[in-house]
């Protein structure tokens, strides 16, 4: 066993633990190291070979191999450890890391931890999809992986389930390799990625979208042989009539991304359902004292910008973690601090941080349900607004952010967001 | 001769459908046209249209088989599948540094298609290659 102290364990080496690792030890941690199962840093980001990454954090556009170099860059300049092919078996609530590489065990004791797990994307199986059990069958990203990093083309006639922006992607990127693109099927009214990749990816190259349609069965002995689509009502059943049978050899699914969060249960962090992401305060720190959640493991993020941003904010909480721990002993007896819950209601499905400790400046982000026009956005308690914001057009594959401030004076124990039609 | 195209517009995640009529080369009028950012998206859209071009090349001795790439700036629309068949064409030998140019003046566009990733020689990390 290989015994260790750190000042900060980050949990993950893809862009949310590349950045919180970073601002941590700008902000004063002494030691820093990132864990990491690949042989790479950056996670997901050297298969997403198209540009948009970095406009908003820092407006230059990016790719995302890009966009990791100039992160893993800036870490080992800092002097951030990257601690590759390493995994984590388990951390507990005094922070006791067990990791394991090729030179055997390591027991970490962290003062401080981030975790920056990411998220997987579900299967076949998280959406019930009926039928044979062929191969052909792949999810979006493992796709783009096959042919981004491996140079491995997936299948040659190809139908994609999802409309999110990873399913986007691949399609025009199968495209460009030479595969021949069925249909993009959506099972809502609307597409769930951003309208510039339903323009540039599917438009660009007349590939149909089959809009409130899903897949009610597979069909192949070995290879995938066909796939059937039906048309769905507004309780999004398939309508029975409305199949429509297609021959392909692949089926992606981009049917959504899950937080990657089983360690922080082992370790008994309380996970919030509505995100499936740890419950966190302002400062991005989860139910366990030091320890904090950043990156899609907290939540699906769109972008990699606001993902950085908030990634950074995390890594800088737990480096003034470490110091206000020195002092802590002293100060133990003080009370509780008042703690305020922060519940989504009308119309949005989500809100982050769930909890509040300290009054001040806060930035709430959020998902809304369904793409809107015109709307407002209303903070309140008790039936009493304090913070109200128009929001233009809110659509569910954004994430939205607003600032709020939350004065001593409110004698409050919950916050409601939600949003008023116009 | 005047010509219809309806466009999306994709400065904001608003996506406006706009209405244009096109005469003699020209945009002759807009319909749903909301913001001058957008009227500039979708002149441009509608007489010459671009796009950036990300992909990738095949690497020799590199640590992964592929190096990824991009154009330097837009390329005119009509020209992508030119520029990707002369990329599928190249192959380059590793170490490759991120921002290295790969081929100059792709498809006689004078744009260059430039790494965006850095590849190691495989032959010195004991010919370690990273597999699926």
């Amino acid at each position: 066993m290989i015994e260790k102290t750190v000042d900060i364990a980050v949990i993950g080496g893809g862009p949310a633990g590349l950045a919180s690792a970073i601002s941590a030890k700008e902000s004063g941690a002494k030691e820093v190291i990132v864990f990491d199962r690949n042989s790479w840093s950056g996670g997901i980001l050297p298969q997403c070979i198209h540009d948009g990454f970095g406009v908003e954090e820092t407006g230059l556009l990016m790719t995302g191999p890009e966009y990791a170099e100039k992160y893993i860059k800036m870490a080992k300049k800092i002097g951030v450890k990257l601690l590759n092919e390493t995994l984590i078996i388990s951390f507990n609530k005094k922070r006791e890391i067990k990791a394991l590489n090729k030179k055997g065990i390591y027991k970490i004791k962290a003062k401080a931890i981030v975790l920056a797990m990411g998220c997987r994307e579900k299967t076949r199986w998280n959406v019930m999809i009926p039928g044979d059990r062929p191969s052909g069958i792949y999810t979006a990203g493992v796709a783009q992986a096959l042919i981004n990093l491996y140079n491995i083309l997936p299948g040659r006639n190809v139908l994609i389930l999802g409309s999110g922006d990873v399913g986007l992607i691949m399609a025009r990127r199968l495209k460009l390799e030479g595969a021949n693109i069925l249909g993009v099927v959506e099972i809502l009214p609307y597409p769930s990625g951003l309208p510039r990749n339903v323009v540039q990816c599917l438009d660009d190259y007349e590939i149909p979208l089959f809009l409130k349609h899903t897949v009610t069965s597979i069909v192949g002995k070995g290879r995938l042989k066909q796939v059937t689509i039906s048309q769905v009502n507004d309780n999004l059943v398939p309508i029975s009539g409305t199949e429509k049978k297609i021959e392909c050899d692949t089926l992606l699914l981009s049917v959504g991304l899950n937080p990657e969060n089983e360690l922080s249960k082992v370790a008994g962090i309380k996970i919030d359902n509505r995100t499936n992401g740890p419950i966190v305060n302002q400062d991005f720190e989860t139910t366990i004292s030091g320890i904090f959640a950043c990156g899609n493991c907290l939540q699906v993020y769109d972008n990699v910008d606001l993902l950085s941003m908030d990634a950074k904010k995390a890594g800088k909480s737990a480096a003034k973690f470490i110091f206000s721990h020195k002092n802590r002993k002293k100060i133990q007896l003080k009370k509780k601090q008042t703690i305020l819950h922060i519940i989504p209601r009308n119309g949005i499905s989500y809100v982050i941080p769930q909890r509040i400790s300290k009054f001040g400046d806060i930035q709430l982000t959020f998902r809304v349900k369904k793409p809107r026009g015109l709307s407002n956005l209303c903070v309140s308690s008790n039936d009493k607004t304090i913070f109200e914001k128009e929001l233009l057009c809110s659509n569910p594959a954004n994430i939205n952010k607003v600032n709020i401030s939350i004065s001593k004076v409110t004698s409050i124990k919950q916050l409601e967001v939600k949003l008023n039609d116009r | 001769m005047i010509v219809e195209k309806r466009i999306t517009c994709i400065i904001c995640p608003i996506g406006c459908e706009i209405l244009v009529k096109i005469e003699d080369g020209k945009c002759s009028s807009m319909e749903g046209i909301k913001c001058k950012k957008g009227e500039e998206y979708v002149i441009n859209e509608v007489l010459n249209p671009k796009r950036m071009l990300t992909t990738s090349v095949l690497v020799e001795n590199g640590i992964w088989p592929l190096l990824s790439v991009k154009s330097s700036e837009p390329i005119p629309k009509e020209k992508l599948f030119d520029a990707l068949k002369e990329i599928k064409n190249t192959t380059i030998k590793a170490p490759v540094n991120s921002g290295q140019i790969i081929i100059k003046n792709v498809a006689e566009t004078g744009i260059c298609i430039i790494a965006t990733k850095s590849v190691k020689d495989s032959t010195k990390n004991n010919g370690k290659t990273i597999l699926v």
